[in-house]
């Protein structure tokens, strides 16, 4: 009851126009920001903090929120039409909506993913409203062995990435790791793998590898036959244009995985969204009954990363609001902002500020329905981006990934490396590894080492720390069960062989 | 004979990776004094790729010829994949020098008169209407800064 009497309370705060016109201006500017690669919605944020200052507060963190998790929405677009990841958080969507556009179902793709992000965006913000206090308590127990538990069940993942060879996969996240080792040793400050140079120093930058391996990597494949390869079937009649009733129910539980996952692992401070997708895609390929038809146009492959990572957004704003703890790079900035505006997030944040607090709350319910009300009908509009001739898709590909890499740090070092990662993309894909495992090697590797580091000092030097706490062991025990599948699988496969034979 | 030349030669090339791996993390410290050191986790990553690597250049022996025979039809396109791609870096080196616009321009022209046969008025029509729509949306409309050439674009 004291929750539904905060959340009028709340709904009465999001519900003036002035509130309302600047959620609508947040959703609107985070779809575009999402639907353009590496326009990131922390540097609009940061961009418009500033302006913030003169603002009623709550309606600065409605407006800037909308930014936020608007910009999840909009990620998808870019992935499921161009194969160019839009947030790093939608790369798991290129695996099977781009599949899906190019089998005509582009319109089905990019609505199921609004409403998978609408479905697990509300439940996001439903368990911000009525969980957050305990579950930013339950978080606070991870550390980091925890953590290196965490990314090893992530990296377990591959299993589900791994197409006909298992071997290729596991190599293909084994570079993604060591490509996430390059840069400086935040332990020691060594430099590792820079060969020389000083802007490989931070790192590789994220967004012009995935762009680099996805978007101009499949340009690469389909330059290969003169004419044009026929990349789209075009569909035909508005029925083909959205989700049919088949479509909503296949994807019943992609949207539950996607939500709870999401939010979930939204509220564990770094674990981010981008690992929030790869779980809830691999969760769903582990339970679908139709497991091999992953990676090539599933709508449940879809619909479970998607939600994920909206889902996410209600979870990383737990431990922000209740513990003063960002979770990344975006809800960092949001801590700034709410510290410039003089809040001290922290436990007591809830009941000294209720308006602040339930106020951005109902502003979310209000956000995702304006979102869905936004995204549904630009579908069609959106879908005839594939109606474009070859020879004006391939170089807009080119060039919204040029613009969308250089625009990240305005670094041209940047792009050569999305060039030189479309390379790696394009022999990736003629010789059968799978890319989405290297990329789940690079989003992980840099927290699986943190973490697996910080255990060894914690426990000065005994492994046994990863393998004995509850949660961490838990985790582990869960992550070995899923590696061991394929070969339980097999073995499963020879003895029903070897009983048809006898028989 | 091995019967899959592609994983054996990729399984060879990423073994030899796995070995420089390993050779340059032996060379930082394994352990600091604030415990593990800066080359504990690229050297496991070396002896891993190394591993791997192995079991898949041996299981390429054990690989259908069927499939051996796809491969190296598959790799007969390559030419023009390769070109596209080489055309897209001297694009990118240009970038700096002659700015997004014209270099874009050109490397479309390339695509759609050299890689796809097609009439260079085309290719001139597509390549400036795609340049002038890029500085539409992302220079005017969002601010955001593109490499521009001696003349201003």
């Amino acid at each position: 009851m004291d929750a539904l009497g905060n959340l009028l309370l709340g709904f009465s705060v999001a519900l003036t126009p002035i509130n309302l016109f600047w959620c609508l201006v947040g959703v609107v500017l985070g779809t575009v920001v999402g639907v353009l690669p590496g326009l990131g919605p922390a540097a609009t944020i940061a961009m418009l903090l500033p302006l913030t200052l003169k603002m009623d507060h709550t309606t600065a963190i409605i407006a800037l929120a909308g930014i936020f998790y608007g910009a999840r929405y909009g990620g998808s677009t870019t992935s499921i039409l161009l194969n160019i990841p839009g947030e790093s958080s939608s790369v798991v969507t290129c695996l099977d909506g781009y599949q899906m556009a190019r089998q005509g179902r582009a319109g089905a793709a990019l609505g199921i993913s609004a409403i998978s992000s609408f479905i697990a965006g509300t439940v996001g913000v439903l368990g911000l409203m009525l969980i957050a206090p305990p579950l930013a308590r339950f978080a606070l127990r991870f550390a980091p062995p925890e953590y290196f538990a965490l990314m090893v069940l992530g990296l377990a993942m591959v299993v589900f990435l791994a197409g006909e060879s298992m071997v290729k996969a596991l190599l293909a996240m084994l570079v993604g790791l060591w490509i996430a080792s390059i840069g400086t040793d935040l332990f020691t400050a060594e430099s590792r793998f820079t060969f020389g140079q000083m802007k490989l120093l931070g790192g590789v930058d994220f967004i012009a590898a995935t762009v680099g391996i996805f978007a101009i990597g499949e340009v690469l494949v389909n330059l290969e036959s003169q004419g044009g390869a026929e990349i789209f079937k075009l569909s035909k009649g508005l029925r083909n244009l959205f989700p049919t009733l088949q479509d909503l129910k296949d994807c019943r539980f992609a949207f539950l995985n996607g939500s709870v996952i999401g939010f979930l692992i939204g509220a564990l401070p770094g674990a981010g969204a981008t690992v929030a997708s790869f779980l809830s895609y691999g969760l769903e390929k582990a339970v679908s009954r139709h497991p091999e038809k992953f990676g090539t146009g599933v709508i449940e492959g879809v619909a479970a990363p998607e939600g994920a990572n909206n889902a996410d957004a209600g979870g990383a704003l737990v431990p922000l609001l209740t513990l003063g703890i960002p979770g990344g790079n975006t809800t960092a900035i949001l801590l700034g902002g709410l510290i410039l505006w003089g809040y001290k997030p922290g436990p007591l944040l809830i009941q000294e500020h209720p308006e602040l607090f339930w106020g951005l709350v109902a502003s979310m319910y209000i956000g995702n329905v304006l979102l869905l009300v936004l995204n549904l009908p630009l579908v069609p509009l959106f879908a005839q981006i594939l109606r474009l001739p070859y020879y004006v898709l391939y170089p807009l590909i080119i060039g919204i990934s040029i613009v969308g890499v250089y625009s990240v740090n305005n670094s041209l070092f940047d792009v050569w490396m999305m060039g030189l990662f479309g390379l790696l993309g394009y022999l990736m894909r003629k010789l059968d590894f799978p890319a989405a495992a290297l990329i789940l090697g690079m989003v992980l590797g840099d927290g699986l080492e943190r973490a697996l580091r910080q255990s060894l000092m914690m426990s000065q030097g005994d492994i046994l720390i990863l393998a004995t706490r509850p949660i961490s062991g838990t985790l582990l025990f869960i992550a070995a069960t899923i590696l061991c599948l394929p070969a339980i699988r097999k073995v499963r496969f020879w003895r029903v062989a070897a009983v048809e034979r006898e028989g | 004979m091995a019967r899959d030349k592609g994983n054996l030669i990729s399984g060879a090339c990423l073994a030899a990776f796995g070995i420089y791996v390993i050779s340059v993390a032996s060379k930082l410290p394994y352990v600091s004094e604030v415990g593990p050191g800066s080359g504990f986790f690229p050297l496991w990553l070396g002896i891993g790729l190394v591993l791997f690597a192995s079991g898949l250049m041996f299981g390429s022996f054990a690989s259908s010829g069927s499939r051996a025979k796809n491969e190296s039809q598959s790799w007969k396109t390559s030419a023009r994949a390769l070109a596209g791609w080489l055309a897209m870096m001297i694009a990118v080196a240009l970038l700096g020098r002659i700015g997004f616009a014209l270099s874009f321009v050109i490397l479309t022209m390339f695509l759609i008169v050299a890689l796809d046969r097609r009439p260079a008025r085309l290719a001139v029509a597509v390549g400036i209407g795609l340049a002038v729509a890029f500085h539409l949306i992302f220079v005017i409309a969002l601010d955001v800064t593109l490499p521009v050439g001696p003349w201003g674009f």
